[in-house]
């Protein structure tokens, strides 16, 4: 499944609307960490099926970091019908995120 | 640019920098001092081993042969790894560049354990300054170490957070607080908050306000070099493949910082490992630059 970029303007269909859970994967192009978080998004995406996989840009939509309380990066936060469901803070192995979001 | 930077100066890291530099691979070993072994008076369980020898005496034996076949070796104190096209290598005294580098920097000694700190990591509790600066425009902040690490740290916050005060711990201040910033050395008791940081509390009772906590005790552990790289912690530990591998391209980890037994032989074992590892990575490199 394709990786969905999210920001201010499509988060609410996209995230708080969707029909199935979202992982979101909050980083910023400085965070070393958050470059190694993204490969294992990637495969996973293209790997389990009824989750969305999407990523936000912390630089970018600062209102929606401050909003869900971000305060480190990477941080993961899966949404499913519009409400917060599992968050983890700090690279997450592949296994760990199969877990959050239950699979 | 050297080929391979080696961060400790302990059986692990040298060991390492006897395999690269015999390898021709150009070598830095970075040291802060002889970390473990300073402590130990007489080594007796280790190969060769006839006459035991004190464990300076073997680091420093170790140097003179490291030396000698051509590693350069310095002392300094890194506080920040990042990766760009190679590794860079942020330090009190200098910067320095490489194409794979060893974190071998033994235990962290410095750990603080304080109520709070666990359950608040990611919610106001920092370990990575540079990394988590951004959220905390406008806030005020607390950064709890007493040495040039935490000065490091602090010199990435304050411009921009509102302000900073530096705590101690109850240890003495080693290092000169820049100016304007309040320093309060008495001892913690803890960090508070119900969901995010709001404060920190004293043994003496008294508490402060602070939206953030940042973590720099002694010096930066491999671990917090780890995370801030963007290698895959487990708990205090690096972790790593056979090879000595972590889940970055070309940063390898050994001896004490990746747990196991804590013993000189399995700590140059590991280094002897991490060296092929390189030296298959530096060559690699070589090949398609």
């Amino acid at each position: 499944m394709e990786i969905i970029e999210i920001t201010e303007q499509n988060f609410e269909k996209e995230v708080l609307n969707s029909d199935i859970p979202v992982l979101v994967d909050f980083w910023a192009t400085w965070c070393g960490p958050c470059r190694m978080q993204a490969p294992i998004i990637d495969e996973l995406a293209g790997e389990v099926s009824g989750v969305k996989f999407a990523k936000l840009n912390v630089d970018e939509n600062g209102s929606l970091a401050q909003q869900y309380r971000v305060m480190s990066i990477p941080t993961l936060i899966v949404f499913k019908e519009g409400k917060v469901v599992a968050s983890a803070v700090g690279l997450q192995s592949k296994g760990a995120v199969k877990e959050m979001i239950g699979v | 640019m050297y080929d391979v930077a080696i961060i400790g100066s302990g059986p692990a890291g040298l060991s390492a920098a006897l395999y690269t530099s015999r390898a021709n691979l150009k070598t830095l070993v970075i040291g802060k001092d002889r970390g473990a072994l300073e402590k130990a008076d007489r080594i007796e369980n280790y190969f060769g081993m006839a006459e035991p020898i004190s464990g300076c005496e073997l680091v420093e034996n170790t140097r003179t042969q490291a030396r000698n076949l051509g590693v350069e070796l310095i002392e300094d104190e890194i506080f920040h790894i990042s990766w760009e096209n190679g590794f860079q290598l942020e330090g009190k005294e200098g910067a320095y560049e490489a194409n794979a580098v060893l974190l071998a920097t033994g235990t962290g000694r410095q750990t603080v354990k304080l109520k709070g700190i666990q359950e608040l990591e990611g919610k106001g509790v920092s370990y990575c300054a540079i990394c988590d600066a951004f959220f905390y425009r406008g806030r005020q902040v607390a950064i709890l170490g007493n040495g040039e690490y935490a000065l490091h740290e602090m010199s990435q916050l304050l411009p921009v957070v509102q302000s900073a005060v530096l705590l101690t711990n109850g240890e003495p201040l080693k290092v000169q607080a820049p100016e304007g910033v309040q320093v309060i050395e008495t001892s913690l008791a803890s960090v508070d908050g119900q969901e995010y940081v709001e404060g920190v509390t004293f043994t003496d009772g008294t508490s402060l306000a602070v939206d953030g906590v940042f973590i720099a005790m002694g010096s930066a552990g491999a671990a917090e070099l780890a995370r801030k790289a963007g290698a895959m912690i487990n708990g205090r530990h690096i972790q790593v493949n056979e090879g000595m591998e972590t889940n970055i391209p070309g940063l390898y980890a050994a001896g004490d910082c990746i747990g196991g037994l804590l013993q000189i032989s399995t700590a140059v074992g590991e280094g002897a490992k991490a060296a092929m590892s390189m030296i298959k990575f530096v060559r690699t490199v070589q090949k398609s630059s």
